[in-house]
């Protein structure tokens, strides 16, 4: 909308060129493979959705599309042109997401409850299909009456005892003439007269069709199973539309669909185990503040949260900024050796560093315990479950804080500083006035997106301590657990994925990192005036 | 004009790519049938790296006997949860090999079909296994693999097989071998390790229904006999006798045993791999119970073949797991891609002449009991796992287990 608005302005301004904008030949090649991507990808994303019948999301997708061609081909909007791309990749890869997260959490959506109740219905039916209790299995040919491809398709069952072979389809059950059927040596039918016998790649095209035929008999009917068996089975259970429910047909138990929990429940509230999705409205959220295993030790978790967070950041913040100014006087020899050393740690994978410095505080064959010849139980303890996280986190930390430390040092000129020492400042007093000050209103954004970043480290505790130790009376929420991990725990450890719920928690926690970051942002606008 | 051109080159371009993307990726034949007639149907079949590897070839003879395409793909990481978001999103394959335990999620799920075997082809499957499959009275899926815990042993450390683990311990301390036993705990605990144990002391998590069933409404964990049970095993704990510890985590067992740091090692068909590796001479033994009490009885774990709901070739799918997995030289392929004992009779009986190990874990298992596969299975597993390491640390294992059952009810509802 705001790019709307910057074009009308602007465009009057530069009229059509007569010559070519786009830069001569390379430019406009450029310009046409870039919009003949732009274009196949949107063919290329229209079909699952026509497949799907997706008719709003094929909207939006030829309105973008129509509109970036548009907007490309034509001369006008000069500053569109520039903002469309990263507006669209927001949308895409920000906005959307966040929209997506919002919606779940309204939903049940998770293990149980992914699909439609439609879905859950066929499942039901499916999987209440039995062997009729006596019956034998059949060896199966399939053929049809016409053309492989497309003609109506017809079992050939071998009775394996009397060697009977019958034809069967929707409407039933036909013996066939021994005479008119050639049977191999494993009972199948390998010619009839009258029919053309599939072979199994012709089998395998029509194969929806060929799961879906039942040919009925007085105890069920028979099915395939695969495309050289067939078994005479009844289902268990049928949906009801009169009653909305799920019947037994054996005993005559039903099953009520519940449209605000998205089951059938029987009489005695027993559910089925295939639901389907549905809204339940704030449900999730009234969970998450009234579930007694989150609320109780929510503020202890919240605090431990904060303060790791702070710790993660400020400890690799100030070693860092020690490191780099130590490095940054030009009496170091060898300075680049020792910077990329520094560095290193930053180089290695962080969850492979985070699962070595697990091992590492193993009690007993741990690297720490037997370098110092102490015995520390350390992840069994809350206090040095602790401290092993934040240290691991410096170690881990440190290398990021120490490069843009000293980017941001070499970005002050020097002769501040020896201003600052010719009218007789301490270096202490220069460095607290002059070089920090400068330095934070450069590093202040970086420290609050380490601090968002450092809130939700799942990894740090995930692969670490798992948030051990626990306390023996309560296994869901352990000294070292962020809120992250400790609703992930919630959300995803006990029943399965409770996906719907997770989003809930999720948005608590964005309430929590967006509240305390523009907090921050707020209290450090007054670092920007050192420059005016 | 020039509009006009640059709109009709840019078309032209597309049209080249998203002919060149039409003819790379055919998976999407709902697209365009009339078009483009595939030549045969396709079977797309999903399994973990090994296994794959081990299932190519078969695959391949499979479709050129039937004259289909089979796709044989690898998902290295989290298979069952890929294969279920994969099933919904009409995106999954028609062929799943994973773990039997996954049948509870699965079912609630609507992601695997039932299949139905030929009463020849049950009787050809280990009895255990068959069980292990048959959930709600259905057989979902064709189990090719078995595994269970037993009692590995460093022959040069420990020449007897021990009889009980009070036993165990005694030797090994005699013995002066820095640790009694590489069990794996870890800061979190490990039910699955732990419950040959556990079941020899008399516990149990789910009940069984009258038809042999789990029941999940019958749980274990909290009730006398579990936490007479954890008294148990805390004294094998830190504070105990020290055999069960903390610091033997999933990562380090096998390589302490290895390292000839302990001489008995509770582990599955996997880790004989890397105790050959190190050249320890070794004996395979069934978990010993503790004295007096029941048979300690390790989890039969049960590799499966499913057939997907949402696979768009079912019939073939169908064809494919039960009338070609059930034939004996698929499981012995598989059994040399991973040497696991198959749960084909027939396959079992090839094998176990070339692998003496094969026979030592099955008898491991004789008392086994399949992991069950009720969806409340995942409610356990963390809270009971932390439990276990709470003990092993020296809590109060009344309180301790209590607890544990308090979160398992209420996260199972």
């Amino acid at each position: 909308m705001t790019a709307t608005k910057l074009g009308g302005p602007v465009a009057p301004v530069r009229p059509a060129p007569a010559g070519d904008p786009g830069g001569g030949l390379a430019g406009r090649t450029v310009k046409i493979v870039l919009l003949g991507l732009t274009v196949a990808i949107a063919v290329w994303a229209a079909f699952p959705l026509i497949e799907n019948e997706m008719w709003t999301g094929l909207a939006i997708l030829l309105a973008t599309t129509a509109g970036l061609l548009y907007l490309y081909l034509t001369p006008r909007h000069i500053p569109l042109k520039y903002l469309a791309p990263g507006t669209v990749l927001l949308l895409l890869f920000q906005v959307f997401p966040v929209l997506y997260t919002a919606s779940t959490a309204f939903t049940n959506f998770g293990d149980g409850h992914r699909g439609s109740k439609q879905e859950a219905v066929v499942a039901i039916q499916t999987a209440s299909v039995t062997q009729v209790p006596g019956s034998r299995q059949y060896a199966l040919t399939v053929a049809t009456t016409g053309d492989p491809a497309s003609g109506p398709l017809v079992f050939l069952v071998t009775d394996p005892v009397t060697r009977q072979v019958s034809a069967g389809d929707a409407d039933g059950l036909a013996a066939v003439p021994p005479g008119d059927v050639t049977v191999g040596s494993t009972g199948r039918v390998t010619a009839a007269d009258g029919y053309t016998v599939l072979t199994a790649g012709q089998a395998s095209l029509r194969s929806a069709e060929i799961t879906a035929l039942a040919v009925p008999t007085a105890a069920g009917a028979i099915r395939s199973s695969g495309l050289s068996r067939a078994y005479e089975g009844r289902a268990g259970r049928a949906y009801d539309e009169g009653c909305d429910c799920i019947r037994d047909t054996a005993t005559g138990r039903t099953w009520t669909a519940d449209e605000n929990v998205g089951a059938f429940v029987g009489a005695d509230g027993d559910r089925l185990a295939q639901g389907w999705k549905v809204g339940v409205g704030f449900g999730n959220f009234t969970r998450v503040l009234t579930d007694s295993a989150i609320a109780g030790p929510f503020f202890r978790t919240l605090v431990w949260n904060v303060a790791f967070a702070v710790a993660s950041t400020g400890g690799t913040f100030v070693l860092g900024l020690l490191l780099a100014m130590a490095l940054h006087s030009p009496r170091v020899r060898g300075r680049l050796t020792y910077r990329v050393l520094l560095v290193l740690p930053y180089a290695m994978p962080s969850f492979a560093m985070l699962l070595v410095w697990r091992d590492m505080f193993n009690t007993d064959f741990g690297l720490i315990n037997g370098l110092f010849g102490s015995d520390v139980d350390w992840f069994g303890g809350s206090a040095s479950a602790r401290l092993a996280v934040i240290l691991v986190q410096l170690w881990l930390g440190y290398p990021y804080m120490f490069l843009v430390a000293t980017g941001a040092l070499q970005a002050i000129p020097r002769e501040l500083s020896e201003a600052s020492r010719i009218d007789g400042a301490s270096a202490w007093g220069g460095f607290r006035r002059i070089t920090l000050p400068l330095l934070m209103v450069a590093l202040t954004p970086l420290l609050i997106s380490s601090f968002a970043f450092n809130f939700n480290n799942f990894n740090a505790i995930y692969l670490t301590t798992e948030g051990a130790p626990f306390p023996a009376d309560n296994p869901a929420n352990g000294a070292t657990d962020l809120l992250i991990t400790y609703t992930y725990r919630i959300a995803f450890g006990g029943g399965g994925a409770q996906y719907g719920y997770a989003a809930a928690i999720s948005i608590f926690i964005f309430l929590i990192v967006a509240v305390v970051s523009a907090v921050s942002f707020r209290r450090t606008r007054h670092l920007e005036e050192v420059h005016s | 004009m020039r509009i006009g051109a640059t709109l009709a080159a840019t078309l032209t371009c597309a049209l080249a790519l998203a002919g060149c993307g039409s003819g790379n990726d055919d998976d999407s034949p709902g697209t365009d049938p009339s078009a483009r007639p595939p030549a045969a149907g396709e079977l797309v079949i999903w399994a973990d790296d090994k296994r794959s590897a081990a299932l190519k070839p078969f695959a391949e003879k499979f479709g050129s006997e039937n004259g289909v395409t089979v796709k044989v793909q690898a998902i290295s990481k989290d298979q069952q949860t890929t294969f279920v978001t994969a099933s919904q999103q009409g995106s999954g394959p028609d062929v799943m090999v994973g773990a039997h335990d996954w049948i509870g999620n699965l079912v609630q799920n609507g992601a695997v079909d039932p299949v139905q075997l030929s009463a020849e082809q049950s009787a050809g499957l280990n009895p255990n296994a068959l069980k292990a499959v048959t959930f709600n009275g259905q057989t979902y899926g064709v189990p090719y693999a078995m595994e269970n815990l037993a009692l590995i042993r460093n022959t040069d450390l420990a020449p007897q097989a021990p009889a009980t683990i009070e036993a165990l311990v005694d030797d090994a301390k005699k013995r002066k071998i820095p640790e009694s036993l590489c069990l794996q705990v870890g800061q979190n605990g490990d039910a699955y390790h732990l419950y040959p144990l556990y079941s020899s002391a008399g516990g149990y998590l789910f009940g069984t229904t009258a038809n042999g069933d789990y029941d999940p409404k019958d749980l274990g964990v909290g009730k006398p006999e579990s936490i007479a049970a954890f008294r148990k095993i805390a004294q094998l704990g830190e504070k105990g006798s020290g055999a069960l510890k903390r610091s033997i985590t999933p990562e380090n067992s096998i390589a302490t045993f290895t390292a000839k740091k302990c001489a008995y090692l509770v582990s599955g068909p996997w880790a004989v791999a890397d105790v050959k590796k190190a050249g320890i001479k070794y004996d395979i033994s069934p978990v010993p119970g503790f004295q007096g009490g029941q048979p300690a009885r390790p989890f039969l774990g049960v590799q499966t073949f499913y057939v997907a709901s949402k696979g768009k070739n079912k019939a073939l799918a169908q064809e494919f797991v039960t009338n070609y997995v059930t034939t004996p030289e698929l499981a012995v392929a598989l059994y040399a891609a991973e040497p696991r004992p198959p749960a084909l009779t027939a396959a079992f009986d090839q094998v176990k002449g070339q692998d003496a190990d094969l026979e030592k874990f099955v008898a491991a298992g004789q008392d086994g009991q399949p992991l069950p596969a009720v969806p409340e299975m995942a409610a356990i597993w963390d809270p009971f796992g932390k439990a276990e390491a709470a003990v092993v640390g020296g809590a109060d294992p009344a309180r301790t287990i209590a607890a544990a059952g308090k979160t398992i009810s209420a996260a199972i509802k």
